[in-house]
């Protein structure tokens, strides 16, 4: 195994943001297809030892690229820079803003038991999610500014956060 | 000079050789054993012309123990020894099970795990379970004609590693070789997607006799690719049972009940539940030892009433698992039923209410686990060209630590892939802290008190420095059985420390070997031959398998090193002169370890072919 070769040269991706989940889907199972343990369930320990290390790889590798958050963590990563680092938590006041409205909508439908809310914040917070995606993709890719870069990561990552609260109150109005 | 025997790429034991595999469903309410017979998957009945075997032990006063449809009749009259459902106590403590006070067995609190007081001394739902695995490999034995290479036994996706865990154990107490635990909606999903050669979205609702899983799988061109899963690992059509039996109760107004009272009424409430299949209404009579009587009409309505609570406790996570796969209904393509509790009414109303469409049943819910399992286990016991497909599972549970305050801090989220590994950096508290207790915690909730607890180990000899200074690297490897392994090493001194995560329960291996001596009939000669026996035929394996390799990839090994190989295979065809299986058992792992380099060679080459090819397909 070649631990210098990064994820994308891994699956034979262009090193960026923007991301052809077709292509990444396809190399994915082509490896895993090659390097799974239950290709050498038959095979002496040696192999089956090998197969697991190399699947688990596959795994992180295909885990890292898919999710937007980790994506772009990653990208930056190459670049030499932390996103979460601790001295590195600016982040833009009308985003902090945005975000108090959405948790107060969150909390309102909650209180209110209100599905329908529930479902149109929900699509708010995926446009949301998917506006910053084409932001960072335009950071990383062409604009090169890996600052802005990691503050659009961040939000990425409060989004997340905010996508799972909103399924806690799903689950709670279900229960 | 004798020529060298040179194999197909791919396949380097013996290849005309059919290798003896099964799928075994180790069930809550039945159990079966399944293989594939001349390409097409069976389930094995045994002499009667059954199918099922009844997941029922029965410990005599005798020492004889019974198992299936005898121990089942015996159920009401000797309800403590008789022991039903036990895949519901396994990895579980006694504080986890609710019902306790309306079960008939004397239970034992134990750390980890329950057991219970029979007739025949004290047993772990680990024995129990391992009663009913030993039926079953001997009917599969006796119906194939000889002993086998291994079995994929099934567990609930839900199940967390403790239970895992203790599935395994049994096998391994049952003689059986584990070629993988299968999660049971996974074993369904490639019997049903290989039969109708489906591709995209699909549910498999799973509701068996005390466990609920739903998956959500995608389907792509012989992939089965688990994308979320979710359930209760104690919820199934017991559970409908007991709200019958508390029907029951209150048409009757009995006294106390005795044991075998309790029993009887449950079997009449079961009988009762399956009759409100085929019926709108069921009439429900029963005598008591006491002479008490009852007799009332249950109405299909009334029921539906009174366990709609337990058809929204599969709602909800089924919910839950379409929005971890970031997935709407309409997106679901098809909806597999599996479980015999699948063929309530009620629950075939409520799925199709939900996905917003008919769920598939054509094939038998009770059987649909084994026939997969079967058709998984010819695959890896090496029986086939092994390209026909693929399974990618996920662990249904986050792993994590415990960190100060007593909160969960996660390592794994539920829901990835498998096999998977994680690190994470923790750091010292107290200045001078020399030591660190390791907590390996199983569950979503924030406090580690809420969460299943693993395992605990401590790692010790951290040299001194000021707090928040240590660099402690804690790694979770999880396998491609969904068991976790977990090490901690110090980043600047290296002092490492790790654990297989055994539940603390604690079958540790020397338990596992005395309980196989325990119940196995072998005298100790036989103990022996049996050991050497298997020494000798996995030693006979990896020469053929490394030759094969040798002949196949040549240009991999210089000189030196194609002289090292042989001769660790020289050293280990000698020791195969001997009868010392414990020599012969080094010398397989002394060759394991001179072929890892050579292994690893023949996988990058293996991966650089598939993706050269990949490469032309997706910019040719």
């Amino acid at each position: 195994m070649d631990f210098s070769q990064t994820h994308f040269e891994l699956f034979g991706l262009p090193q960026s943001y923007a991301l052809d989940r077709d292509k990444l889907d396809t190399a994915y199972r082509e490896l895993q297809n090659t390097v799974h343990p239950d290709r050498f369930a038959a095979q002496p320990e040696a192999e089956q030892r090998v197969a697991m290390q190399w699947a688990t790889q596959v795994n992180e590798a295909y885990q890292t690229l898919k999710h937007a958050v980790n994506r772009g963590v990653y990208l930056l990563k190459l670049q030499g820079i932390d996103a979460f680092d601790a001295s590195n938590t600016k982040m833009a006041p009308a985003f902090l803003m945005q975000q108090m409205e959405w948790r107060e909508a969150v909390e309102d439908a909650r209180a209110a038991k209100n599905a329908a809310a529930l479902d149109a914040l929900s699509d708010d917070l995926r446009a949301a999610h998917r506006r910053i995606e084409a932001q960072l993709a335009e950071l990383i890719d062409a604009a090169h500014d890996f600052a802005a870069a990691s503050e659009a990561v961040r939000q990425l990552r409060f989004m997340d956060k905010l996508i799972a609260e909103v399924g806690d109150v799903y689950e709670e109005l279900e229960s | 000079m004798a020529l060298l025997q040179i194999a197909e790429p791919g396949i380097t034991t013996a290849p005309h050789q059919h290798r003896l595999a099964v799928g075994i469903d180790l069930g809550t309410t039945n159990s079966l054993v399944a293989t594939v017979r001349s390409g097409l998957a069976v389930v094995l009945d045994d002499e009667a012309g059954h199918s099922l075997l009844p997941s029922v032990v029965r410990y005599c006063a005798s020492g004889d123990v019974e198992v299936g449809y005898a121990a089942q009749a015996a159920q009401n009259s000797d309800p403590h020894n008789a022991i039903a459902s036990v895949k519901r106590f396994m990895g579980r403590g006694i504080a986890d099970i609710d019902d306790v006070a309306s079960l008939p067995y004397h239970f034992v609190d134990a750390p980890g795990m329950v057991q219970l007081k029979t007739a025949a001394g004290v047993k772990s739902p680990v024995e129990v379970s391992a009663e009913i695995l030993k039926v079953l490999r001997q009917r599969a034995e006796a119906s194939m004609g000889g002993e086998l290479v291994g079995a994929v036994i099934t567990v609930p996706a839900y199940f967390d590693d403790a239970q895992r865990q203790a599935t395994k154990d049994a096998a391994q107490l049952a003689g059986l070789n584990v070629l993988r635990l299968l999660n049971e909606p996974t074993a369904a999903a490639i019997a049903y997607g290989l039969d109708n050669a489906s591709e995209g979205i699909y549910a498999v609702y799973d509701l068996g006799g005390g466990t609920f899983d739903i998956s959500i799988l995608k389907l792509s061109k012989g992939v089965f690719e688990v994308l979320s899963t979710n359930g209760d690992s104690a919820l199934g059509g017991d559970d409908f049972d007991q709200r019958i039996f508390c029907w029951m109760l209150e048409q009757g107004r009995f006294a106390p009940l005795s044991a075998g009272d309790m029993r009887m009424l449950l079997t009449k409430a079961r009988d009762a539940k399956e009759a409100l299949t085929e019926h709108t209404e069921v009439r429900v009579t029963a005598v008591l030892s006491t002479g008490e009587m009852m007799d009332a009409t249950l109405t299909q309505a009334a029921f539906n009433a009174m366990t709609t609570g337990l058809v929204n406790k599969t709602l909800a996570p089924t919910r839950k698992a379409l929005r971890d796969a970031g997935l709407s209904v309409d997106e679901v393509k098809g909806v597999v039923m599996v479980g015999g509790s699948t063929r309530m009414p009620c629950i075939r109303h409520a799925v199709a209410g939900l996905f917003k469409q008919t769920p598939l049943t054509n094939l038998d819910p009770d059987k649909v686990v084994a026939l997969g399992a079967a058709m998984q286990a010819d695959v890896l016991a090496g029986n086939r060209a092994g390209d026909d497909w693929l399974l990618l599972d996920v662990i249904p549970l986050s792993l994590g630590l415990e960190t100060m305050g007593g909160l969960t801090e996660k390592v794994i989220p539920r829901n990835t892939t498998i096999p998977t590994a994680r690190a994470q950096e923790f750091t010292t508290f107290k200045d001078g802290q020399t030591a660190m207790s390791v907590h390996v915690l199983q569950g979503e909730r924030e406090l580690a008190s809420d969460c299943r607890s693993l395992a605990r180990f401590e790692l010790r000899g951290i040299p001194p420095m000021v707090a928040g200074a240590a660099r402690i690297r804690v790694t979770f490897q999880v396998d491609a059985d969904g068991l976790l392994s977990v090490s901690a090493r110090e980043q600047s001194s290296g002092v490492e420390a790790s654990v297989q995560v055994k539940p603390s329960y604690g079958l540790a291996d020397d338990d596992i070997t005395r309980m196989l001596k325990d119940a196995f009939t072998y005298a100790k000669g036989d103990m022996f031959a049996r050991a050497l026996n298997e020494q000798i035929v996995d030693a006979q394996g990896l020469i053929a398998a490394t030759r094969a390799a040798m002949a196949e990839d040549a240009a991999l090994l210089d000189a030196a090193e194609t002289v090292a190989i042989e001769a660790s295979i020289a050293a280990l065809e000698n020791l195969l002169a001997g009868t010392d299986h414990k020599a012969i058992k080094r010398g397989i792992e002394a060759l394991n370890a001179a072929t890892t380099e050579f292994a690893q060679r023949r996988m990058d080459q293996n991966v650089r072919r598939a993706m050269a090819g990949q490469k032309l397909e997706i910019f040719g």
